[in-house]
């Protein structure tokens, strides 16, 4: 419904030139959008992507994967659009479109020719205000949601491992409900579930437009203030508004046995800070630690102590990511040699990162993971995709362009003290869960 | 709103030049090495893709799994180098080096900076001319793959794989995993990873393609020098798999909620003069996205997958129209019906004019949309050069997609799609079905 509102003044606001990264651009429209430009003339191909701040942690209570559900739904028929001639469109252009749901963020994009953008923006503008869902899509496409839960989920025990491990580990955030919902809940979502999510969190307020490939900004401009522009703001938007953890005082431990596990894991979580808006100090360093302890399968401290020096393990990982809204996690993992059992691999993996901590940082080989992160801004030049993801990302979990080219920066500054302070200071146990994971014990 | 839709349809042509693609060179280095080449200097790295033709397939009689096993240990040391010494040096040029061994090729995908190029190809020659071996780095990897393998015991779709290509392939290599069985890798020696590497990493079998910062006559001399010392020849490639696919259903029973099936029957080879039209008539009956029919039945109508496709699976020394899906074990009798019905429907009606047309705008319009960053071009460069296909190839590609009528597509349909012959592969413990041979 949005050419009622036409009216409303679509005036750009433009960010200096001089503070963003050559061939970025950014604009806010007068309801809010903002949006992004990132250019590469390399191939006559663009990636049009509407990300919401919107995601399954903002669920209510009892409706788990319905922000996932409503993800499939907009595939459906709009004010204008039949269902699915969106996504037919787009083919019969020699495009393709999908969409994705997480925590703290939906995205929804093509990729198609250049020219085509006007196309695919008048398409996506259009189920930004005015979807249309009927009772006859809704019923087929909860049992496909529910197929794709079972193709993720159910038929891998480790998944569905990992959504006790994340339940365990937020005692009260939503981080702990996964995102494509249990499935007693997913199973039984309404056409009005879905309505009033969508009237509860989608509009040009609380979109991020990220228009990356062969395009020039002001004819991105003029696009988006023709298709968005027009689309009134949403007053039923509000400012996130989340549970949040309560102090965690116990350590948590979880024992799962399914016959589909081959190989025998121990795996464990720490709740830790997240990147936060002019605040990504501790991120930065808890980046630097995961790298230094996992980043890589031969060099790093765990697979030399665990896979080279004393080898008892085929495989060990450490891993943390900080692009969340809310508390973040850092992972260890660890799957012994065969004649190793679980407890001595715990004990192993343990062990490994107290030595750590005496010895200390390589610095060789702190330097080495700095250069692969310079040399990583270079290749990923190669894919214009991936960058629209990480400002995409960032801005969705609640980060600014300043704190997108501010990382690297941060990045490169890191110590030998952060890492081991960063290690010291949030690898609590009492802040973690604990899982040991295996076959079931044959009776002999 | 409907009226922006309504013209770009009505008027579309597609336009989109291909402006990376337009500009494959050809270079042959001073010592005889061809590759091929497009340059893009506006980020200075390059991406290099190496292929050696017959990869996991030469695997020597009763050593199924050595050629994986191999390519996992060519870069955990080599001369001077031992596999920490090997990855520290690799770091500290940012270099990266993948290595791949699949059914019909083993790949080799690198890149590294312009400011270290020398560097980076010095230390890749070596892991290519000259690779350890060490019996401690052999039981490692040995080991890391041992632990995949059980853990894709438990994954329905690995177990519908094994069975499928047990059913499919005789006693051709293809008839079994390219990563082997915990018997066969527990049981290879450090001479069978060197017999490896001898048979498989060779030059007369070799295809090589680079896009980015480098000029013809920079990638001249590095094709000489990483690649003039590779052993001269390997083994003879594999033969022709004679197909032993019968029509039938093949239930695996496997506990799990949602069953897989892998489905399938004789194909049509990349050379044959009917590909094109079998190509286009795939892309409308199974291809990618939700408006092909398997996919308008299977899913959006009747909601029983989240995912269902069908390809022309050409490999090498078989070739297959196979597909895939999965699907509750309650619901899965009921998809296998409904894709036996489209299979016999295509076959006997082929297609209406207008899946035709809307089949060709998009394989045309999609063609050029994959020439976006030089990794994926010197990825399409190598698989081009080992399909035999010219350099003007990608300036006369979509000509053929466009030439295809449907008189082509009504003969080459009866051809391909066989519904009597379709093999259903199907794991998990499905209701209301049974095998049938």
């Amino acid at each position: 419904m949005r050419l009622a509102h036409a009216a409303i003044a679509a005036a750009l606001v433009f960010v200096p030139a001089s503070l963003r990264a050559e061939g970025v651009t950014t604009f806010t429209l007068d309801n809010g959008l903002e949006a992004i430009v990132l250019e590469d003339h390399r191939a006559p191909v663009v990636v049009h992507m509407v990300w919401y701040r919107v995601g399954s942690a903002d669920e209510p209570p009892g409706k788990s994967g319905i922000a996932h559900y409503l993800e499939h739904l907009m595939f459906k028929a709009t004010d204008e659009l039949a269902s699915g001639e969106l996504s037919d469109t787009v083919a019969r252009n020699g495009g393709s479109d999908n969409a994705f749901t997480s925590y703290d963020y939906t995205g929804y994009f093509q990729r198609i020719a250049a020219d085509r953008l006007d196309l695919v923006m008048g398409m996506e503008a259009s189920r930004m205000d005015g979807l249309a869902l009927v009772e006859g899509d809704i019923v087929t496409e909860r049992d496909v949601v529910i197929e794709e839960r079972n193709q993720r989920t159910e038929n891998d025990a480790g998944a569905l491992f990992n959504e006790q491990l994340y339940a365990a580990l937020y005692l009260n955030h939503p981080y702990g409900i996964p995102i494509i919902g249990w499935k007693h809940e997913a199973d039984s979502l309404t056409l009005e579930d879905a309505n009033a999510f969508y009237e509860k969190h989608y509009g040009p307020n609380n979109a991020i437009l990220v228009v990356a490939g062969d395009v020039d900004p002001d004819e991105v401009k003029a696009l988006a203030e023709k298709h968005y522009g027009v689309i009134a703001p949403n007053p039923a938007i509000v400012e996130r508004n989340r549970p949040s953890e309560p102090p965690q005082l116990a350590e948590r431990r979880l024992r799962y046995a399914d016959p589909r596990i081959g190989s025998d894991y121990v795996s464990r979580v720490y709740l830790v800070p997240e990147r936060n808006t002019g605040d990504q100090k501790d991120a930065a360093a808890l980046t630097l630690l995961g790298r230094v302890l996992g980043g890589s399968s031969t060099t790093s401290v765990l697979a030399k102590k665990l896979q080279f020096e004393n080898p008892k393990a085929v495989y060990t990982s450490a891993w943390y990511n900080g692009l969340t809204t809310d508390n973040a996690t850092f992972g260890l993992a660890i799957v012994p040699v065969p004649d190793v059992s679980l407890d001595e691999a715990e004990s192993l993996l343990d062990a490994a990162i107290a030595e750590f901590l005496k010895e200390g940082v390589d610095d060789e080989q702190l330097e080495r993971i700095k250069m692969s992160f310079r040399a990583s801004e270079i290749y990923a030049s190669d894919n214009v995709s991936s960058i629209a993801n990480r400002y995409g990302r960032a801005l969705t979990v609640g980060l600014t362009l300043d704190d997108v080219e501010e990382w690297p920066d941060l990045i490169e500054a890191v110590t030998e003290e952060d890492i081991l302070a960063a290690a010291k200071n949030f690898l609590d146990r009492k802040r973690s869960v604990t899982g040991i994971v295996r076959s079931p014990e044959v009776a002999q | 709103m409907i009226r922006f839709i309504l013209a770009f349809v009505a008027t579309f042509a597609l336009s989109a030049p291909l402006r990376a693609a337009a500009d494959i060179q050809e270079v042959t280095s001073p010592g005889g090495i061809t590759a091929w080449l497009v340059e893009e200097h506006s980020i200075p790295f390059v991406a290099l893709e190496i292929r050696f033709q017959g990869g996991a397939s030469l695997d020597r009689p009763g050593k199924r799994g050595a050629v994986n096993l191999m390519t996992g240990l060519i870069e955990e040391g080599a001369e001077d180098l031992d596999a920490q010494g090997f990855a520290r040096a690799r770091d500290d040029l940012a270099a990266s080096f993948r290595f791949n061994a699949g059914r019909d090729s083993l790949s080799v995908t690198s890149r590294f900076l312009t400011e270290n190029r020398d560097e980076a190809v010095a230390l890749l020659r070596k892991a290519l001319v000259s690779p350890r071996f060490d019996q401690d780095a052999v039981d490692r990897v040995r080991g890391q793959v041992l632990s995949g393998l059980r853990s894709e015991e438990g994954d329905p779709n690995n177990i519908a794989a094994i069975n499928f290509n047990a059913m499919a392939y005789g006693d051709h290599p293809y008839s079994s995993m390219n990563n082997g069985t915990t018997e066969s890798v527990t049981a290879l020696t450090r001479q069978d990873v060197v017999h490896a590497f001898e048979d498989t990493i060779a030059r007369d079998r070799m295809y090589v393609a680079a896009a980015g910062d480098i000029t013809a006559e920079e990638l001249g001399e590095l094709l000489d020098t990483l690649l003039g010392d590779v052993r001269a020849e390997g083994a003879p490639l594999p033969n022709d798999a004679d197909l032993t696919l019968t029509g039938g259903i093949t239930v695996v029973p496997f506990d799990t909620p949602q069953s897989v099936a892998l489905f399938g029957h004789e194909g049509i080879p990349r050379e044959d003069p009917d590909f094109f039209p079998a190509f286009v008539a795939n892309q409308v009956f199974g291809g990618s996205g939700r408006q092909s029919r398997l996919s308008l039945e299977v899913r959006e109508k009747r909601g029983l997958t989240y995912g269902v496709g069908s390809y022309l699976a050409v490999y090498d020394r078989a070739h297959l129209v196979a597909g895939q899906l999965a699907s509750a074990n309650d619901r899965m009798a009921e998809a296998i019906d409904v894709i036996r019905q489209e299979w016999a429907k295509i076959a006997e009606n082929g297609l209406t004019e207008t899946e035709l047309n809307e089949a060709k705008t998009y394989l045309t319009g999609a063609y050029p949309l994959r020439f976006d960053s030089n990794a994926g071009i010197a990825r399409i460069l190598v698989g081009m050069q080992i399909d035999g296909l010219g350099l003007d190839y990608v300036k006369t590609r979509n000509d053929k997609v466009n030439a295809v009528t449907l008189e082509d597509i009504r003969r080459v349909v009866k051809r391909i799609y066989r519904p009597d012959d379709l093999r259903f592969v199907v794991v998990g413990r499905p209701d209301n079905l049974e095998n049938v041979n």
